[in-house]
């Protein structure tokens, strides 16, 4: 009989519930083969019960969207006296949403995408034809359009001309009031997984290349296996990785992670630029911290048996 | 080569991607599939999926009848069993048949796993790559997905408030026919068209019956809501009209309940033999200890008055739903009255894309099926299906009261930006024939 139990949490009622739910049979299996008790939940009117039922339970939140990347899982936690994996919940808010995430990254000197952030609002009120004009100035083209509060690159679309601006837009409000409007990076995608255990200081694991066969990372190009080539430590010159590592470890840090963040960036004529950070990244069997892990010989299980010993001593 | 270089893993994380079969192409992990898990939890009103209910069964009885079907025939019920069915399931099945005027013998029933897997050996039997068949525009998700599994082409055939039409029909025949190409049956629902709620008129169905034996038309006439009539009778059945141009599909699915995997096809003596032997190739058999058990619910219980109980909750519900999207629906909106069955087709405002505010309703808590699942070539952007056999009466109100919200704030969304008010086909939608969607 195991001294405590850990509870994945996933599920959730974000948009991302399916790959939620993906992540957190992968997680709970993983953890169960390092010889944990474990038990999954869903994030429901049953939750608090199941927690506060449970001697010494350890909560693992692998919920992507939703309650689970804006804080308010966490807090939840905290106000239960749950330890838990992952980041705070002040965070979890910062990083999951990009309108603050970028410019507090780049106000420490890291390199972001030009960038601007608009309610629908401001667009109904006053007039969007005027905004639109003002976006292709001011950003210029290709662009990308996301919803500022969103994952797994669902809203988002690369817009190449003015006259498609309001459908992207249109597309992007579907999951959120806000959307952010950012140049388009050309170059290379990498992403890069940051670990923080116990005593020690976060460290980076191998960026993982990224190369999606039809040319756009989006939610298929994500999770169907075969449609993207993942290379694993990154082809990049070596002092490129280390440049890209120290961006992630610096994004973690600055936005207040813990225990285990994502950078996702873009590689442009050598330097990284910082697109987004994720406090509670995809765990699926083609989500990129996985590989992040193999590539930096990390076994996945012992990765999360880790982070949940590092709740633990919390 | 460094260390790093002799480590580093070059992978799509799929080690056979280069042995799948040309008929996989597409099968991919889609965003507008993945928000139907949302749609599951209770919090949302799910207006997607087809699900029929089944609470008002006399569950406790038929588990009583069900143990003793165990302990006296357990023996025979949980053997193996004949590729083409049990004799006794199929006496049964002229039974239900004779309820829609279709005067069957035992010996041209093929028991299969559902009406889908009977769809699939019919596909099987008749379709190569490449050949094309006719169905209705829009037709049934889980059609269209053994039609593109067997890698056939779809044709669309317009349809209006009667059903498919013989004009357009012949039309598309003559078309397609000069233009060399092999079509080998129409497929059609002529009850309650899942999605669009439509039934053929009598005269429809005429005109239908002349169409095929004219053109040489092979029908495949997929029934399986055909008892659930909510205002009249059932109308007769293709297959009662002619016997030798119809290929009969039928279901347990929605008249008793669909975890038993029961449906059958009746079919001309010379196809139920090439489909005897596929089935066995696919199977061996349908599942016997189900037979069991469906011909026990059929000989021991008031089949005909629990299609009668459906039938009064079914129509609860549909009132339901046609009373909440009239209250609802912002002005421009239309939808079919369906007089049985379980769905609904809403038409939107022009401009506006169901598809695309679907992660909207379901932000709002409320989920539909958008209407390009239900077409293979990308129309169907303006439509959406709505299912009103599984949430209650009053959460079925509420779902049209949320759905009326999403659509309000779609339009005033498309008047900021000056979207125009014209539709275009998108991309085809490769829902495939999940339970939640059916």
């Amino acid at each position: 009989m195991s001294e405590y139990t850990v509870v994945v949490l996933a599920g959730g009622l974000s948009h991302e519930r399916d790959i939620s739910l993906r992540s957190g049979r992968r997680v709970a299996q993983a953890l169960r083969d390092q010889g944990l008790e474990v038990v999954e939940s869903d994030v429901n009117a049953g939750l608090i019960e199941l927690l506060t039922s449970l001697d010494n339970p350890v909560a693992f939140p692998v919920l992507h969207g939703g309650v689970g990347e804006d804080g308010g899982l966490q807090q939840t936690l905290e106000l239960l006296g749950i330890p838990y994996v992952g980041s705070p919940a002040p965070a979890a808010r910062r990083s999951f949403n990009k309108a603050i995430a970028g410019p507090l990254v780049a106000r420490a000197g890291l390199t972001v995408p030009r960038s601007a952030v608009l309610p629908h609002d401001m667009f109904r009120e006053l007039g969007a034809r005027h905004l639109v004009h003002a976006l292709a100035e001011k950003i210029g083209f290709p662009m990308m359009i996301k919803p500022v509060r969103s994952g797994s690159a669902l809203g988002a679309s690369r817009v190449d001309t003015a006259a498609d601006i309001p459908q992207a837009m249109v597309a992007a409000f579907a999951y959120g009031d806000v959307n952010i409007v950012e140049e388009f990076i050309e170059g290379t995608e990498v992403t890069v997984a940051v670990v923080e255990f116990t005593g020690e200081p976060p460290t980076a694991l191998p960026a993982v290349q990224i190369e999606p066969y039809s040319g756009v990372y989006d939610y298929t190009a994500r999770y169907t296996a075969g449609e993207t080539r993942f290379i694993a430590p990154a082809a990049i010159p070596d002092e490129v990785a280390a440049a890209c590592a120290d961006v992630a470890i610096q994004a973690h840090q600055i936005l207040g992670l813990r225990d285990l963040s994502r950078a996702d960036i873009i590689i442009r004529g050598g330097t990284p630029v910082f697109i987004e950070a994720n406090s509670a990244p995809g765990m699926t069997e083609t989500s990129l911290v996985p590989l992040a892990a193999q590539a930096g010989g990390c076994d996945f299980g012992e990765l999360c048996a880790k982070l949940v010993a590092t709740a633990r001593a919390r | 080569m460094s260390e790093i270089e002799r480590q580093r893993q070059d992978t799509r994380l799929d080690r056979y991607l280069d042995f799948y079969a040309e008929r996989t192409n597409g099968l991919q992990v889609s965003a507008v599939r993945a928000l139907f898990s949302v749609a599951n939890r209770p919090e949302v009103v799910s207006l997607a999926g087809g699900m029929p209910n089944i609470a008002d069964l006399p569950r406790a009885a038929y588990g009583e009848a069900v143990s003793k079907l165990i302990r006296d025939h357990g023996i025979q019920a949980m053997q193996y069993g004949s590729g083409q069915g049990e004799p006794f399931i199929r006496e049964k099945i002229c039974e239900v048949m004779a309820e829609e005027g279709i005067h069957a013998h035992a010996d041209d029933i093929v028991i299969s796993c559902g009406s889908q897997q009977a769809l699939d050996l019919v596909t099987r039997v008749f379709c190569d790559p490449g050949d094309i068949v006719l169905a209705e525009a829009p037709s049934y998700v889980g059609a269209l997905g053994t039609f593109n599994a067997y890698q056939c082409q779809v044709v669309h055939v317009e349809m209006d408030d009667d059903g498919i039409s013989p004009t357009a029909l012949r039309q598309a025949i003559h078309t397609l026919r000069a233009a060399g190409k092999r079509i080998k049956f129409l497929y059609t629902i002529p009850n309650f068209q899942n999605p669009t709620g439509v039934t053929q008129s009598l005269a429809r169905r005429e005109e239908l019956i002349a169409v095929a034996r004219e053109e040489q038309l092979l029908i495949i006439e997929d029934n399986p809501y055909g008892l659930l009539t909510l205002d009249a009778e059932p109308m007769p059945a293709l297959r009662a009209m002619d016997e030798d141009v119809v290929v009969y599909l039928g279901s347990f699915s929605k008249t008793f309940a669909p975890g038993f995997r029961i449906g059958w096809v009746l079919a001309p003596h010379a196809v139920r033999e090439k489909l005897v032997l596929t089935q066995e190739a696919a199977t061996l058999c349908p599942p016997v200890f189900s037979q069991f058990a469906i011909a026990t619910y059929l000989d021991e219980f008031d089949w005909r008055g629990q299609i009668g109980v459906f039938r009064d909750m079914y129509r609860a519900r549909r009132d339901a739903m046609l009373a909440g999207l009239a209250e609802h629906m912002p002005e421009g909106s239309t939808w079919t009255h369906p007089l049985g069955g379980f769905f609904v087709w809403l038409t939107l405002p022009p401009g506006l894309d169901a598809q695309a505010m679907l992660p909207r309703a379901v932000s709002a808590r409320v989920a539909y099926v958008p209407g390009t699942a239900f077409y293979a070539d990308g129309m169907g952007s303006r439509n959406m299906r709505l299912s009103f056999c599984f949430p209650t009466p009053e959460r079925i109100i509420e779902g049209t009261r949320r759905l009326g919200e999403v659509l309000k704030a779609e339009q005033a969304m498309h008047a900021t930006f000056g979207l125009a008010d014209t539709d275009s086909p998108r991309g085809t939608l490769q829902l495939g024939p999940a339970p939640d969607i059916l």
